[in-house]
């Protein structure tokens, strides 16, 4: 039996750490609310197709090597299921500290109707998103990024092409263009920004996680034996259109060529969704490795913020197993500080041990996916960063030199750059990193964007019909 | 005429304190006229109201004392690409107060007058105008004044570009540099910025906004943190600036498309420098949007946003000569209205620094009006006719 709760815990986020952290909550008898913006749990590794597609595609299908740990999270959410305030197709749009050290949430359900929810701590798992690096013709209809690709075939059981190119780095280039390829499609070719010695370099630190290491190994050889072109150090330069298809120009050093395709998947790894900590107040690190901004927290997963556990790749890109742990230790740090539950000594070292193997890899895989600077410093002038507000690479250039360099939200304030319906989360990592190269300052001197309310766009029947 | 102007052994040294509009577009007139400008910001030029306002660029329904000044900024409003190089996105479509009630009405009424002697394009609306004119606005509408030639400009822009132009005529402009201390000196003052040697001026400009400071004792003032959102573009209403006169809700559309509108107050930190909106104000506010734009069309709110600003309890700024301290002037608290001044305060301060005179008339902001007594907590603010506007 779990017992009621006047100002409960809330859990945001049913991907891995979210599931794993509610799990450990209604273990210690609470009953916890968990809020998620999918229609079913599972979270964007483990997105699950609508039931008139589910039949089509089974979990190993969907999943690959990963189909064991999905079922098994899946089958651990139902003994859950009856515990939990669970709230599908919810959006947490705001988050606010409020008196007597609890905080406020506010939501739009399923139903489009909003709700204030107040609690008294609160996990964040809210995921990460694509990192996409732009090139001139990345806002052409059939490009994609990679884990928009993923999904389309995961949820939707669909490819964005039959001969579909993927270009950047990272894990999920060589992942995706397999799962292409093992559902039919015939990839034109994988540009890869990392170059093969980074990669052997990096293979040492990446060796903490053996079999995920040899996993992506194996991937890149099928591709290879499948015929897929496989271009190493190489970086995507545009994409054209050309007749109904494609044509996308590489170049590595002095070698360049052309690839033609009817779609485009890219991108550079992954980005925390960091919004909703940061209208908490958690404070952010810049770590020059990944290039990014990451939220703080204790070996736990707590935040400086008193009551805002972070879990998952929300923190840092580790992944989909670690979340798992970093969830259940997220909510283990939650009991304790509000004196509910103990987590047992072996089973502390245990999750802490999946952790610290999960960060040793992450940084090889930073070392060998790192962001080439010629993608951003020789990026054409042309090229849009902000597709919301069309503000291209040589709009910030100019704004730079007009107004001097500040810092980031100084450059949003003049360009527009930011300010459209994603407000940043595609373009902010690309304009400082832009702002800096172009400035000739350390990669942190930008700054990172400040967060304001609603982290996505709310909509309103505001506007007059028929007018204009 | 007053004592002897600055016809000069030497060029005047005047350190401005505070890089909003004010202190920059003070910055730029002084530094055309001459003067050794050294200005310190303790944020970011525009970090602060000056650049989070609603942007509103508007004569129409000012108290009277207001107007010599308004009526003055306007036209600097139109010399913006001369004197710093860019039009920071001025437009003109003019501006519609709306009443709701008849008292409301008789408030518009009683203004009319006011407006027209200064010269103002100004007429009252009856329902029926309102409706043949404005066909998409709802609400329970008594009438309104409309007021040609106000509009809006983009805050973002105005004042760094003011305090680019200041730069390009010889002023130091310090961004992240807070004044810790200011002490008389013989002729003059000594500032002491943070991390930076100690400057001697010969006049201070306390541009401050809504954090005073000086040597004068100060007056009972409040802070606020007017409140604004935005949505994504939609198509062009060809709307005027509109506001009601209670207060409640204003808005504007950006030459984007996006609907800019603001209402209600947030709330601001302890540290008295950081605000955010009040969560009760994104189903307020919205909501009387969708009286003034009734439809079924979705629009999304995209963000939303605050900024601090300091409330005289005659609505009107400290302006002008210190009362008690010789070489400094003040030039906060402006009452959520200061924007569209902004430039003509520059322009003002820099005549008085200059010349020892000038020809506005800065009477009701008289910095000695009030009786200055210790100041008090903040207190929450009423309800304010277009805040920051």
């Amino acid at each position: 039996m779990t017992r009621p709760d006047p100002l409960p815990a809330a859990v945001i986020g049913a991907g891995p750490a979210g599931l794993r952290a509610a799990q450990r909550l209604v273990a210690a008898g609470l009953r916890p609310i968990l809020l998620d913006e999918a229609a079913e749990p599972g979270g964007q590794i483990y997105r699950r197709p609508p039931p008139a597609l589910a039949a089509l595609r089974g979990p190993a299908a969907l999943y690959g090597a990963d189909a064991g740990r999905a079922l098994a999270l899946a089958r651990m959410f139902e003994t859950i299921r009856g515990h939990v305030d669970y709230r599908p197709q919810t959006l947490v749009w705001n988050a606010a500290r409020v008196a007597g050290g609890a905080f406020l949430l506010q939501l739009r359900g399923a139903d489009g109707v909003d709700a204030d929810l107040r609690v008294r701590a609160v996990v964040l798992a809210t995921g990460a998103m694509d990192r996409v690096v732009p090139v001139p013709g990345w806002t052409r209809p059939g490009v994609f990024s990679l884990g928009g690709a993923q999904v389309i075939l995961k949820a939707q059981a669909h490819l964005i092409g039959r001969r579909p190119v993927f270009a950047g780095s990272g894990p999920l280039l060589y992942l995706v263009a397999w799962q292409y390829a093992k559902a039919g499609a015939r990839p034109a070719a994988v540009i890869d920004a990392a170059s093969l010695g980074a990669k052997m370099r990096a293979a040492p630190a990446m060796l903490a996680r053996p079999r995920l290491l040899l996993r992506g190994a194996r991937m890149a050889l099928d591709l290879r034996r499948m015929g897929v072109p496989v271009i190493e150090g190489a970086l995507a330069e545009r994409i054209e259109q050309r007749g109904d298809g494609l044509v996308l120009h590489w170049r590595a050093g002095s070698r360049s060529g052309l690839v033609d395709c009817d779609a485009v998947g890219m991108g550079h790894g992954l980005k925390p969704e960091r919004q909703l900590a940061d209208l908490l107040g958690c404070p952010v690190v810049f770590d020059p490795r990944s290039g990014q901004w990451h939220s703080t927290t204790d070996a736990a997963g707590r935040s400086p913020v008193s009551g805002v556990y972070l879990a998952g790749d929300m923190v840092r890109i580790n992944g989909a197993h670690c979340a798992e742990a970093a969830g259940e230790m997220a909510a283990g740090a939650l009991l304790r500080d509000l004196g509910l539950a103990r987590v047992s000594a072996p089973r502390r070292a245990l999750l802490r041990l999946a952790l610290a193997r999960a960060a040793t890899f992450r940084r090889g895989l930073e070392q060998a996916f790192a962001l080439p600077p010629a993608a951003i410093r020789d990026m054409p002038d042309d090229t849009i960063v902000c597709r919301c507000e069309g503000v291209s690479a040589g709009d910030l250039r100019r704004a730079i030199d007009l107004w001097g360099p500040a810092d980031l939200n100084r450059l949003k304030a003049v360009t527009r750059c930011g300010m459209g319906r994603c407000q940043g989360r595609l373009c902010g990592a690309t304009a400082g990193a832009l702002m800096a190269a172009e400035a000739g300052l350390p990669p942190d001197a930008p700054g990172p964007l400040r967060g304001q309310a609603p982290v996505k766009p709310l909509p309103l029947p505001i506007f007059p019909k028929g007018a204009a | 005429m007053t004592s002897a102007p600055a016809i000069l052994r030497r060029r005047p040294r005047v350190c401005i304190i505070g890089g909003g509009i004010v202190g920059a577009s003070a910055a730029l007139f002084l530094a055309m006229g001459g003067a050794e400008v050294t200005l310190f910001e303790r944020d970011r030029i525009g970090a602060h109201a000056s650049g989070v306002n609603f942007g509103g660029v508007r004569r129409h329904a000012r108290p009277a004392g207001d107007l010599p000044l308004s009526l003055r900024a306007h036209r600097i409003w139109h010399r913006l690409p001369e004197l710093v190089g860019h039009h920071c996105d001025l437009a003109t479509p003019g501006h519609l107060k709306l009443a709701e009630t008849e008292d409301q009405m008789a408030v518009l009424e009683a203004w009319l007058p006011v407006g027209l002697q200064a010269g103002l394009d100004v007429r009252l609306l009856g329902r029926a105008d309102l409706a043949r004119r404005f066909p998409w606005l709802g609400g329970n509408v008594a009438g309104g004044s409309f007021c040609a030639g106000d509009g809006f400009a983009n805050p973002r822009l105005v004042a760094l570009a003011m305090a680019r132009a200041a730069e390009r005529h010889g002023a130091a402009i310090h961004e992240s540099c807070r004044v810790r201390d200011m002490t008389p000196r013989a002729g003059g003052w000594q500032l002491d910025p943070e991390g930076r040697p100690p400057i001697e001026v010969d006049q201070v400009i306390l541009a401050t906004g809504a954090w005073p400071l000086g040597p004068d004792p100060l007056p009972d003032f409040r802070v606020g943190a007017p409140q604004m959102f935005v949505t994504e573009p939609v198509p062009l209403l060809h709307m005027p600036v509109l506001g009601l006169i209670s207060g409640a809700i204003y808005l504007r559309q950006s030459q984007r498309g996006n609907l800019i509108f603001g209402g209600g107050q947030g709330s601001i930190a302890p540290d008295g420098r950081r605000s955010r909106p009040d969560p009760a104000g994104f189903s307020r506010t919205p909501a009387l949007l969708q009286r003034l734009l009734p439809g079924r069309a979705n629009a999304a709110i995209i963000r939303s946003w605050t900024g601090i600003e300091a409330h005289l309890p005659d609505g009107l700024p400290m302006l002008g000569p210190s009362p008690s301290a010789e070489g400094v002037f003040h030039a906060w608290g402006f009452c959520g209205h200061g924007f569209q001044t902004g430039p003509g305060v520059g322009e003002v301060l820099a005549e008085l620094i200059l010349t020892g005179q000038t020809a506005t008339d800065l009477s009701a902001f008289d910095p000695a009006r009030f009786a200055t007594v210790p100041r008090r907590a903040p207190a929450p603010p009423g309800p304010d006719m277009e805040s920051l506007t």
